[in-house]
């Protein structure tokens, strides 16, 4: 029996010895969609993948992957599922073929399935001149693909990647989302984590922002995009001395400034009228625009006004995010 | 336990067949361990040199200096040589799950719908064909220092017998280390300080009659010792006593409590924090 629904989950939580990582967390997959769960670092993304994916027992709440109890049908979920976990999860001493090799004999397929299977997915993850090399010689971008190719071998219906692009190049990249979007296309449902919200924006079907272990928001991109008003201006003062004043002139709601750049943002409650309006005020006081524009909200946009704090991965991993301040 | 299932793509779960599915999962990380020993210089490395170097070191270094009575110091040795080497070979199984640990594969395999021991038992299998290989090349070298055995096929049968008990036995517990400890540092550096120990204080390169009482005590009831003298004894034909029966309670023994306790930890058992 095929439910409609491939992940279910209902009031889960979870907590290490005294911290509490996932204080109630809700939402539903829908059979053969891409599903993005989105937070800043610490959100607990990581630990409802791994939940999900039999590797951690939840403290509480009702979860079915495939419609199998995650906890009482461990087996038949490990069946269902692939995973890539955040980190490249492959044998060092292994060559890039065999390691996906193996993986295909653990799923079951015969050797000359697992062979081809293996063949193919080097091919479309661009690993094939370093298939017969062990891994150890890899790059950190060419283990991260050898990974998620791992996670493909036996197609299995219900797929969990947890950052998929992380650490991949614009071209990598790419080439990953369009093997999201041929599974997807397939039948296979997808639950990703990411920091990049344009790549949820891209493949989501409907996303969901978790915050210190909580749902803060969920819809598709544009239902979410429509929660933060509509469009934004975005104006550069031509001189530093000039920004403090610039601001008050302004003094809308929903300000964000940066005085290192010199831009200010608003949200548009009026459209061009307004937008006009400001531009009149700042020229009776005598203060120069040196660049302007007018654009459609960005889902950067949603995450800072839901969670006050950026969504921009720092490079060193610190697990803090950025600070901004987001009035 | 887990269930032999399997799923097709339209999402529905077949089950599989249970014997054929634990024996093709542990094959195939037997391959895996196996293609380690002659992938990773370490593994090779002391595979290879270090039962020369200690059959060389202690013939003629402590040669001289130990007297073992009727039995030539090299005849004693040997056996003790191969043990202690058995036990460093079989300390492998720890520091290879406390890498598949660190590095995230133990995760990825329990994601798996695989028979979940078989990640154990690829590394034992290892420690066995290391600790077999590393045993040849010490009896090779021990001939030519002059070991020479009056044990007929029978009791060499029991001596590779009961070291590849042995080896099994502290391949159990070592997969228990290695679980706990879950970092390559801390497994090796733990392994040394167990079985450094414990194999000196055996009567591995001298008789334990030269030991402080306490120490003797220990030395003479210790399984490592009975182990020993039982492959001594069917090699070069010093007494055997009931070394034979007692060293085979100890390692079925040992291999009875360790082998669930370790498969438990593996099933439950996380990372280090990632
Ligand atoms: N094994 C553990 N023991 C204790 N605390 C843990 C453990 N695993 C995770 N945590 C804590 O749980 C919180 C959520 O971690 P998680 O890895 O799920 O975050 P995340 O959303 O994936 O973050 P990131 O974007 O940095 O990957 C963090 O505060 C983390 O320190
Ligand atoms: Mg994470």
């Amino acid at each position: 029996m095929v439910s409609e629904n491939a992940i279910v989950i209902k009031d889960l939580r979870k907590s290490f010895k005294d911290v509490v990582v996932l204080e109630g967390i809700d939402f539903v997959v829908r059979r053969g969609t891409v599903f993005a769960l989105l937070g800043p670092n610490g959100a607990g993304k990581t630990t409802t993948v791994r939940i999900l994916s039999t590797l951690l027992p939840p403290d509480s709440g009702q979860i079915t992957v495939n419609g199998y109890d995650v906890v009482r049908e461990g087996d038949k979920v490990r069946a269902s599922i692939g995973l890539s976990g955040q980190f490249a999860a492959v044998d060092e001493y292994l060559t890039g073929f065999e390691n996906l090799e193996m993986m295909g004999q653990l799923y079951r397929l015969n050797l000359a399935q697992s062979r081809s299977r293996s063949q193919e997915l080097l091919e479309q993850f661009e690993l094939v001149d370093a298939a017969a090399r062990p891994v150890k010689t890899y790059s950190g971008g060419m283990r991260r693909r050898l990974d998620l190719a791992a996670s493909l071998v036996a197609k299995p219906p219900i797929l969990f990647l947890d950052e998929p692009t992380t650490g991949l190049d614009p071209r990598s990249r790419l080439v990953m989302w369009n093997i999201i979007k041929e599974l997807v296309a397939g039948g296979t449902t997808i639950l990703l984590t990411t920091q990049y919200l344009d790549e949820a924006d891209q493949l989501a079907d409907r996303i969901v922002v978790i915050d210190v272990g909580k749902v803060i928001a969920e819809g598709s991109s544009d239902e979410l995009k429509q929660q933060v008003g509509g469009e934004r201006l975005e104006l550069t003062v031509a001189q530093a001395a000039d920004f403090e004043r610039a601001c008050q002139v302004i003094d809308g709601e929903m300000l964000h400034t940066d005085p290192e750049s010199r831009t200010i943002s608003l949200v548009s409650k009026q459209g061009m009228k307004q937008f006009k309006q400001i531009l009149d005020r700042l020229d009776d006081a005598d203060i120069e625009v040196e660049d302007l524009s007018l654009r459609r909200p960005t889902l950067d946009d949603v995450f800072l006004a839901l969670t006050g704090h950026g969504a921009v991965k720092e490079a060193d991993e610190e697990g803090k995010a950025v600070g901004v301040d987001a009035r | 336990m887990n269930e032999p299932v399997v799923s097709t793509h339209d999402g529905t779960v077949v089950y599989r067949p249970p014997l054929g599915w634990a024996v093709n999962d542990s094959w195939v990380l037997i391959k895996r361990s196996l293609k380690h020993i002659t992938r990773n210089l370490d593994q090779l490395l002391s595979v290879l040199i270090q039962p020369i170097m200690f059959m060389l070191l202690f013939r003629y270094v402590f040669g001289g200096a130990i007297d073992t009575g009727e039995t030539s110091y090299v005849n004693f040795l040997t056996a003790g040589v191969l043990v202690q080497q058995a036990a460093f070979g079989a300390s492998t199984t720890a520091i290879g799950l406390a890498v598949d640990l660190q590095r995230g594969i133990v995760d990825r395999f329990r994601s798996l719908p695989m028979f979940s021991p078989a990640l154990l038992i690829g590394h034992i299998v290892a420690d066995l064909t290391r600790n077999t290989i590393s045993a040849i090349i010490m009896f090779v070298v021990a001939f030519a220092v002059g070991f020479r055995p009056n044990a007929n096929i029978v009791e060499w049968a029991l001596v590779f017998g009961l070291l590849l008990l042995f080896t099994l036995a502290i391949s159990w517990m070592s997969a228990i280390l290695g679980l706990l400890v879950k970092s390559l540092e801390a497994a090796q550096w733990f392994a040394f300080l167990l079985i450094l120990p414990l194999t000196f204080l055996s009567s591995a390169y001298v008789p334990t009659d030269s030991m402080p009482k306490a120490l003797r005590v220990f030395a003479e009831n210790q399984p490592i010792t009975h182990a020993i003298e039982a492959m001594r004894a069917w090699m070069v034909g010093t007494p055997v006593d009931n070394h034979g029966w007692i060293s085979l309670i100890w390692f079925i023994g040992i291999i009875a409590v360790s082998m669930p306790i370790a498969t438990w930890l593996f099933r439950h058992q996380t990372p280090r924090s990632a």
